[in-house]
């Protein structure tokens, strides 16, 4: 079994983003491995330096990862890596977030849910794989696409589509919507629109777990905080300043860059100068580890590791999961940019297909028990749908509520009362 | 509705009056005491080239006496010197740093966060010798990345903690805009209620003396618009010292806006616990002619200007407006229909500023009251230029004061 901070195989690899289309002329030998499929189109219009330094990386020992994959397979492993149990729950997790996401994208189309909606499907293996290892007070801080870490993390089916449908029984009351999905019970501290804002929230959560520690003297406090953020989000200042503080200070954090290799329309290698991200971390002090994330096996393991080292103190880990999400940017976006091949590429590496198959070809269960499964969720998103439309819509009364967690902070009217003592403000009717 | 007004109590620790009804004016007499007649008195003289002198020798106490009648508040001295206790005197840095440090040994949670606040002290030494105290943790020395430590104070509140982040200088803030709109002032309606952020940003800000335009900049105005913060401004040792501890105990988001030339003013304060009340407004010289809004360094230019006035005959009427959002529209409303003249002087730019919103709302809501329309002296909409006499020229000084009033009570 790999731990994938003792030499790993797969961090130690560059990957080589070249791979030939029918349209072009490759700019390196046909004959080396390919790899990673990232989208070659606009790559040849590079300019020459870079084209240098690909050259250069590819002459390094370069490992298609579905190579590694049937590496593993083929060697006899003494031990497997779950148990039935741990299975299942993977299982379940991840045909929850599919199941959801496809139901959310339904009930977009069908008038239910507006505005911008940023599905998950395709990157379950990330959520599952690393919220599953986590404690009720863990933290948990993602980015617009957070349905799926909602889910993960514990929040109800039923809280977070009603928040979709903007009803008052929604996670937050129908206040945050899609992109903003908060649970103070569950430690989901959101939900951001803006990338990279979130990951300075998650520092400092983090900072309060350090602090809570040693300051409060809370001796057995070792919450860890996971921040959840994309490709895109990794050439934004505030990444580097959160990556500097984390491990300046031993932060409890783990750093996990979802890289499906597009932001919106724009290809993480049109992007960025480096493309590695994981490379990133060590030059901040800390574990770089890049894993395949379509494979929760090993998100797993690599997660397992990430969330020790942050338990025990030794400070942050920067983890990049190669994925890719099978649907467009958001619900709006048309999504012609990206090559129909890679799209085939990965979506034979869905996750949930291949934990299935792992999980039948070990033994640990059988078609019924996970077809079960899937009914299940099946009948647990019908229920959410029914309470989402059931729900009440926020009444006028609900407007002014909640801008201040002090209400005080509306001032002093005209007339010498607080304004949030006019009896208009709690109609909601009060201009403030 | 008497536990709201429990804080608001503690303000006027020295009357006895009950507090079962609303009535801010009461506690607004408390601040005055730096220039009621008593035995030691400490003043606060602000020349015309804005330069601030305080405690003067007994070679100017002659001259101070004229001054100490022109000042003075008529009403409600006594409740001023009831009290048996002395007060200590204090610089207003000093006055911050006891806010802050009281509140710090009170509960726990409270930790510093900025540029150079830990080992250096502060670079105005707001923070000197708490990392000593507190340790480097509590008190913590950041690198130079203001959106994230600001995101990272903002991420500490709703887990929790009580942070109180630092800005080196309030322009740089301008980094953390993206943390202080969308976190700061949002996170706490769009999570539905249930993550308060009670952080404390605070820095000084306004034109020093010749700092170059980058480090002259006033953003009260670029963050009044974001809803669920408070934004405040100190001005004396005594609402320093007070609205640090008010803005600390907050479950709310407020912005505490110092001023870099009133970090040495000196004036005696109460050693009992007080805190300021935010969302009110402070009585700085109540009168009959015309009502003067003002806020932070502008108090002392209009103070000044108050001097030459009174000796002209009028008798103006002084609010230090203190909460710049929310404004306190009772005691500013009580005095426009006493006075039925505005006038407002502010450091901030003309376009779009505090004083800007504040006509807005004064002519929304008093417009019956008034008599003439309202006067709005600001800072020019210029960068604050290097050079001393153009610097001098961009912000309001009392003879602009004078003048104003004069046309306006024609």
């Amino acid at each position: 079994m790999a731990t994938a901070f003792s030499a790993p195989k797969l961090a130690a690899q560059p990957f080589n983003t070249i791979s030939p289309t029918s349209q072009h002329k490759p700019l390196i030998s046909p004959t080396a491995a390919s790899p990673f499929l990232g989208s070659t189109r606009k790559l040849l219009r590079l300019s020459s330096s870079s084209q240098l330094n690909l050259r250069r990386r590819s002459s390094g020992s370069v490992f298609a990862v579905s190579d590694i994959v049937k590496e593993k397979k083929s060697t006899s492993i003494p031990s497997l890596l779950i148990t039935k149990e741990e299975g299942l729950e993977l299982y379940e997790d991840m045909v929850l977030g599919r199941a959801f996401e496809d139901m959310c994208a339904q009930m977009y189309y069908r008038g239910k849910m507006f505005g911008f909606v940023h599905l998950y499907n395709g990157q379950e293996a990330i959520s599952t794989g690393f919220i599953k290892l986590l404690k009720q007070q863990d933290s948990v801080v993602s980015t617009y696409r957070d349905h799926v870490h909602a889910l993960s993390k514990g929040v109800p089916a039923r809280a977070v589509m009603s928040e979709l449908f903007g009803k008052t029984t929604g996670c937050c009351r129908g206040q945050g919507g899609s992109m903003h999905m908060f649970s103070s019970e569950h430690n989901l501290i959101g939900g951001f629109a803006f990338i990279g804002e979130g990951i300075p929230v998650a520092t400092g959560a983090a900072f309060s777990s350090k602090y809570r520690r040693e300051v409060l003297k809370e001796a057995d406090c070792d919450h860890v905080t996971l921040a959840f953020f994309g490709d895109g989000t990794c050439n934004n200042g505030q990444f580097f300043e959160c990556l500097n503080m984390a491990a300046l200070w031993k932060l409890p954090i783990v750093f996990v860059v979802e890289n499906n290799l597009w932001a919106i329309g724009m290809s993480h290698l049109r992007a960025t100068s480096d493309p590695q991200i994981y490379k990133k971390g060590p030059a901040f002090g800390m574990p770089g580890v890049h894993v395949d994330g379509m494979d929760v096996l090993k998100v797993r393991e690599v997660a397992k590791e990430a969330i020790a080292r942050a338990r025990r103190g030794e400070g942050p880990t920067l983890v990049e999961c190669e994925t890719y999400r099978f649907r467009g940017h958001s619900l709006a976006d048309p999504d012609e940019l990206r090559d129909p091949t890679e799209k085939a590429h990965y979506a034979a590496r869905d996750p949930i297909t291949a934990l299935k198959k792992y999980l039948i070809e070990n033994n640990l269960s059988g078609e019924a028990e996970l077809k079960a499964i899937d009914k299940k969720i099946d009948e647990l998103l019908e229920d959410a749908v029914e309470f989402a439309d059931e729900s009440p819509l926020p009444p006028r009364s609900q407007l002014l509520e909640n801008v201040f967690a002090d209400p005080k902070g509306f001032g002093i009217g005209p007339d010498g009362r607080y304004r949030c003592e006019d009896p208009k403000f709690t109609e909601g009717t009060a201009h403030v | 509705m008497a536990a709201i007004f429990q804080g608001v109590g503690a303000a006027a620790t020295l009357s006895s009056s009950p507090s079962n009804s609303f009535v801010p004016k009461k506690f607004l007499t408390s601040p005055r005491r730096s220039f009621s007649v008593r035995k030691v008195p400490s003043y606060v003289v602000v020349r015309s080239d804005g330069s601030v002198n305080f405690d003067l020798n007994s070679k100017s106490r002659r001259a101070q006496q004229l001054v100490a009648n022109a000042v003075a508040t008529k009403a409600d001295s006594s409740a001023a010197s009831s009290s048996s206790n002395p007060g200590h005197e204090l610089l207003l840095f000093e006055a911050l740093r006891e806010g802050l440090e009281e509140e710090m040994e009170r509960d726990p949670r409270v930790c510093v966060m900025g540029e150079d606040v830990g080992h250096y002290g502060g670079s105005y030494k707001v923070t000197k010798d708490l990392a000593k105290k507190f340790g480097d943790l509590r008190v913590l020395d950041t690198p130079i990345a203001e959106n994230s430590f600001t995101g990272m104070g903002i991420g500490a509140a709703m887990t929790g903690l009580r942070p109180v982040v630092e800005g080196m200088n309030m322009g740089f803030l301008l980094l953390a805009f993206n943390q202080i709109s969308n976190n700061c002032g949002m996170l706490h309606y769009t999570s539905g209620g249930q993550f308060t952020i009670p952080i404390v940003i605070r820095g000084p800000g306004g034109v020093g003396r010749q700092l170059g335009a980058e480090h002259s900049q006033r953003l009260e105005s670029y963050f009044q618009s974001i809803p669920g913060i408070q934004m405040v401004a100190c001005s004396t040792p005594y609402n320093a010292k007070g609205l640090m501890k008010a803005a600390i105990r907050s479950e709310n988001p407020v912005i505490l806006f110092e001023h870099v030339l009133l970090y040495n003013l000196k004036e005696r304060i109460p050693d009992e616990d007080y805190i300021c009340n935010l969302e009110e407004a402070e009585m700085v010289r109540p009168g009959e002619h015309v009502t003067i809004l003002t806020y932070s360094r502008m108090r002392y230019h209009v103070m000044q200007a108050a001097k030459t006035l009174v000796n002209k005959g009028y008798d103006p009427e002084v609010i230090d407006i203190r909460s710049l959002k929310p404004f306190d529209l009772y005691t500013i409303g009580n005095s426009v229909k006493k006075t039925h003249r505005v006038l407002i002087v502010e450091e901030c730019m003309r376009t779009g500023g505090i004083g800007a919103s504040l006509t807005a709302a004064i002519t929304e809501n008093f417009n019956d009251y008034l008599d003439a329309p309202i006067m709005c002296l600001s800072s020019q909409d210029v960068p604050t230029p290097y050079a001393g006499t153009l610097e001098e020229w961009t912000v309001v000084q009392p003879a602009q004061i004078v003048t104003a009033v004069e046309q306006l009570c024609r």
